[in-house]
C-alpha cells in the first residue's frame, strides 16, 4: 500500500509552448460547444470565429514565440513529447495562414451548396492544430497522433459534399488508403521502437551517437515504413495513386487547403524524423528521398499532361511539386530544408489561390471543371483567367514569380551537396511541366469555337471570401517573387535555429 | 506465475505479428468489400500493437504500451468516421464494394 | 544495412503465401466440377432474391452503434488512470477533468443533433414542433427576402 499511495511528481507542462494550438483547439472546441448548446442560423459568424481563432494562433506564435525560439535552442515541454523550436514555430504561422485562406474559401461554398453546417470549420481547426502537433512531435506517439487528427479531419472535409457521389468516393478511397498506410507506418515505428527501445526522437539521435548497431536491419525496415507511410500523405509516387481521385471528387475549397496542409504536416514529420531522429542513418534515407523525389517528378509531370479535367491534372501537378520539395529534404541540409520550407509557403498561396479560381468557375455543383470547360475562358471571364494563368506560370516556375524563386531555392540545396544529377532531372520535369500548364492556358486563350450557351448565360460568381483570397494569394506570391529575402531569411533561421 | 517473470523471447510474437500484418495487407489489397477492407486494417494495427507490446516488454519499456492505447482510440476513431461515410453511400447504393467506387477515373 | 538479419521474416512471409497459393490452386484442380443450374442459384430452394433489401433502414441503429465504438474506447484512458489516481493527486484529477470535459463537449453536440430521439416524429412534444415551425416560417422569409434582393 505504500507503493501505491507514494505521490508521482506532476510532469513539466510548460503550457507556454503549445499556446497557438491550444488556442486553435480551443476555437475548435467552442464551435462544437456552440453548436450542442445554442446555434446561429448563418454559418458566417462560425467562418469569423474560425478565422479569428487561426489569425489569433498564428499571431500569437509570431509575436510571443518566434523571437524567443530563434534565439536560443530547443525547448523541449511535456516530458518530451514536444518541442518548441524556430521549424515547429514557422510551420505553426504557416499552417494559421492556410487555415485563414481555407475559411475565407469555404465559407461562401458553402452557403452555394447548401452544406452550410458549422461543423466545417471545427474540422479546418482540428486538422491544423494536427499539422502542428506534427511540426512539434518529438515523439514518435506524437507524430501519429498528430498524423491521425490531420488526416481523420480531411476524410471527412473530403467526403463533405453529402449530395455529390464523387465526393464520398473520394472520402472513402482517402480514408481507406490512408488507414493502410498509417497501419503500413505504426508498424515502421514498431520496429524502429523495437530497434533503439525508444520512440522520442531526440533521444533516437543520441542512441544512434552512442550506440553501433548490430541490428541494423529491423531499424533500416522500420524506417523504410515510416517513409513509406509519410510518402503517402504527401502523395509522392509510387504512393500517390489516392491523389487524382480524391482531388477530383472533394470539394474545391477542400483540396485547396488539403493539398498545402497535408504537404506541410507530413514534410515537417520526415524532416523531423529523419533530419533529426536519423541523422545518423543518412545514408540509407537519402537514396529512399532521391527516389521519390525523381518518381514524383517525372510521373506526376508526365501523367499531367494526359488529363481532362482541371482538377485532375491539379493533382498530379501537387504530386510533380511533393517531388520538387523532396528534393530540398534529400539534400539533407540546413540548406536545402529552409529551402523546402520556403517552397511550402507559396505553394499554400498558389494552390490556395489556383482552386479559388476552379470553384468559382466550376459554380454550383463544380459541373464545370472539365478542360472543355476552360476553352475559351478569357474571352467569357477576362479577369478569372488572368488569375488562373498567373497562378499556373507561377506553378510551373516562371521567373517574377515566387514558383521560381522556391524552384531555385531548392536546387540551391542540392547543390550544395553536389547532387547534380537530381537537379538535371528536376529541370527536365519542370520543362515537362511547363507544357501542361501551357496546354490549359492556351485552351483559355483559345477562340470559342464551339457554342457554349450553358456557359455564356451565367458568369461565374466570385463572393467576397474567394475574391480576398485571390488577392492575398496574388499579392503574396508576386511579393515573394520579387522580394523573397524576407521570408528567405525567417526559413533560413528557423532551421539553423535547431 | 513463474512464466510470467521468465521474458519471452520476443522473436516469436514479431513473427507471430508479421503473419498477422501481411494477412491483414494482402487481404486489404485482394477483398473489394469496404467493410472487410476495414476488418484487414483492423488487423494489420492488432499486429502492430502486438509487436509493440512484445519490443516493449522485451526491452522493459513502457511507451511501446502506451502507444497501443492510443492506436486503439484511433483505430476505433477511423472506422467509425469510415462507417459514417458507409452509411451516407448505403443510402444511395445498396453495396459497399469498392468496384462500384469508380466513378472518378482520369 | 543488414537486412540479411532479417531472413526468417522474409522466409515465412514467402512460406505464407506459398502455402495460400498452393493450397489455394490444388483445391481449384482437383475438387469435383459437376455444376447444375440448381447449385450454382443462391438457395438451392425457395425464390431466389431479384433485387437488393427494400431502401429503408434505420439509420438511428448504426449512429448508435457507431457513437457507442468512440465513446466506449475513451474509456481506455480512464483505466491507468484509475489505477493511479491517488498517487496522481490534483493534477492527476485536473488532467482528467478536462479530458471528461472534452468529451462531454461531444455529447452535447450529439444529443443536440438528434441522435438519440428515438421517438416517432409524431410524438414529438409541442414546444418542438413550435420551434421547428418557427424556425421554417423565419427560414422561407429569408429565401424570399434573398429572392426580391437578387431581383432587384
Amino acid at each position: 500500500m505504500s507503493v501505491l499511495a507514494q505521490a508521482i511528481p506532476a510532469p513539466q507542462t510548460d503550457y507556454t509552448t503549445i499556446i497557438p494550438e491550444l488556442i486553435v483547439l480551443g476555437t475548435g472546441l467552442l464551435i462544437v460547444l456552440m453548436l450542442a448548446i445554442r446555434r446561429f442560423s448563418n454559418i458566417g459568424w462560425y467562418a469569423l470565429i474560425a478565422a479569428l481563432g487561426f489569425a489569433a494562433a498564428g499571431i500569437v506564435a509570431y509575436v510571443d514565440l518566434w523571437p524567443e525560439v530563434t534565439d536560443g535552442a530547443a525547448t523541449y515541454a511535456f516530458s518530451g513529447m514536444v518541442a518548441a523550436d524556430g521549424f515547429s514555430t514557422f510551420v505553426v504561422i504557416l499552417s494559421c495562414v492556410a487555415g485563414v485562406l481555407a475559411v475565407l474559401l469555404a465559407n461562401s461554398y458553402l452557403k452555394r451548396e447548401g452544406l452550410d453546417k458549422a461543423e466545417y470549420f471545427a474540422l479546418l481547426l482540428f486538422s491544423a492544430a494536427g499539422v502542428q502537433f506534427m511540426a512539434m512531435a518529438n515523439n514518435l506517439v506524437m507524430v501519429f497522433l498528430a498524423l491521425e487528427i490531420l488526416s481523420v479531419c480531411l476524410y471527412v472535409l473530403s467526403a463533405w459534399n453529402r449530395d455529390k457521389f464523387a465526393s464520398q468516393e473520394a472520402g472513402m478511397k482517402y480514408l481507406l488508403l490512408g488507414a493502410y498506410t498509417s497501419a503500413i507506418m505504426l508498424f515502421g515505428i514498431s520496429f524502429l521502437y523495437g530497434g533503439t527501445g525508444t520512440l522520442n526522437i531526440a533521444a533516437l539521435a543520441q542512441f544512434f551517437a552512442r550506440n553501433v548497431l548490430e541490428n541494423q536491419g529491423l531499424v533500416f525496415l522500420g524506417m523504410a515504413l515510416v517513409v513509406v507511410g509519410l510518402a503517402f500523405k504527401i502523395a509522392a509516387v509510387p504512393f500517390h495513386m489516392w491523389a487524382p481521385d480524391v482531388y477530383q471528387g472533394a470539394p474545391a475549397p477542400v483540396v485547396g487547403y488539403m493539398a498545402a496542409a497535408a504537404k506541410i504536416a507530413a514534410f515537417a514529420a520526415l524532416f523531423r524524423i529523419l533530419f533529426l531522429g536519423l541523422s545518423a542513418m543518412e545514408v540509407d534515407w537519402k537514396p529512399l528521398l532521391w527516389g521519390l523525389a525523381i518518381l514524383s517528378m517525372i510521373v506526376g509531370s508526365l501523367l499531367a499532361l494526359v488529363q481532362s479535367d482541371v482538377k485532375r491534372m491539379m493533382a498530379y501537378s501537387s504530386i510533380s511539386h511533393a517531388g520538387f520539395i523532396a528534393i530540398g529534404v534529400a539534400a539533407a541540409s540546413a540548406e536545402g530544408m529552409s529551402g523546402a520550407l520556403f517552397y511550402l509557403v507559396t505553394y499554400t498561396f498558389m494552390i490556395a489561390g489556383a482552386f479559388a479560381v476552379i470553384d468559382c468557375i466550376g459554380r454550383k455543383d463544380e459541373q464545370y471543371t472539365k478542360y472543355e470547360d476552360y476553352r475559351g475562358l478569357f474571352a467569357r471571364e477576362p479577369l478569372l483567367a488572368a488569375i488562373l494563368t498567373f497562378f499556373l506560370f507561377a506553378l510551373a516556375g516562371i521567373p517574377g514569380t515566387s514558383g521560381f524563386v522556391a524552384k531555385f531555392v531548392v536546387f540551391e540545396g542540392a547543390a550544395e551537396g553536389g547532387q547534380w544529377a537530381l537537379i538535371g532531372i528536376g529541370t527536365v520535369a519542370a520543362v515537362i511541366a511547363l507544357f501542361f500548364y501551357l496546354r490549359l492556358i492556351v485552351l483559355m486563350y483559345m477562340q470559342d469555337s464551339t457554342e457554349r450557351p450553358d456557359l455564356a448565360e451565367t458568369r461565374a460568381r466570385v463572393a467576397a471570401g474567394p475574391a480576398v483570397v485571390l488577392a492575398v494569394t496574388v499579392a503574396a506570391t508576386v511579393l515573394l517573387g520579387i522580394l523573397p529575402q524576407g521570408l528567405l531569411d525567417m526559413a533560413g533561421q528557423a532551421v539553423f535555429a535547431l | 506465475m513463474e512464466f510470467l517473470q521468465t521474458p519471452p523471447d520476443p522473436d516469436a510474437y514479431i513473427v507471430l505479428a508479421v503473419f498477422l500484418f501481411s494477412i491483414g495487407a494482402v487481404g486489404f489489397l485482394v477483398r473489394r468489400n469496404a467493410i472487410v477492407m476495414f476488418m484487414c486494417i483492423e488487423l494489420m494495427l492488432n499486429a502492430v500493437n502486438l509487436s509493440l507490446v512484445s519490443f516493449g516488454r522485451a526491452l522493459s519499456d513502457l511507451s511501446g504500451q502506451i502507444l497501443v492505447f492510443f492506436v486503439l482510440v484511433v483505430a476505433a476513431a477511423e472506422v467509425m468516421v469510415g462507417l459514417a461515410i458507409l452509411v451516407a453511400i448505403f443510402r444511395r447504393r445498396a453495396r459497399a464494394s469498392a468496384d462500384d467506387m469508380s466513378s472518378l477515373k482520369g | 544495412m543488414e537486412l540479411h538479419d532479417y531472413l526468417p521474416i522474409l522466409v515465412l512471409l514467402v512460406v505464407a503465401l506459398l502455402f495460400g497459393t498452393v493450397s489455394r490452386g490444388l483445391s481449384a484442380l482437383l475438387h469435383p466440377r459437376d455444376p447444375t443450374p440448381e447449385k450454382l442459384d443462391p438457395y438451392e430452394c425457395g425464390i431466389v432474391p431479384e433485387r437488393d433489401n427494400p431502401e429503408r433502414f434505420p439509420v438511428q441503429f448504426y449512429l448508435v452503434a457507431m457513437i457507442f465504438i468512440a465513446f466506449d474506447i475513451e474509456v481506455i484512458f480512464l483505466y491507468p488512470w484509475a489505477v493511479l489516481v491517488r498517487r496522481l493527486g490534483v493534477f492527476g484529477l485536473v488532467e482528467m477533468a478536462v479530458f471528461v470535459a472534452i468529451v462531454f463537449v461531444a455529447y452535447g453536440y450529439i444529443r443536440r443533433e438528434g441522435v438519440f430521439d428515438w421517438a416517432p416524429r409524431k410524438k414529438l412534444d409541442r414546444t418542438l414542433l413550435l420551434q421547428r415551425y418557427r424556425r421554417e416560417a423565419e427560414a422561407a422569409r429569408v429565401a424570399s427576402g434573398a429572392s426580391e434582393t437578387e431581383a432587384a
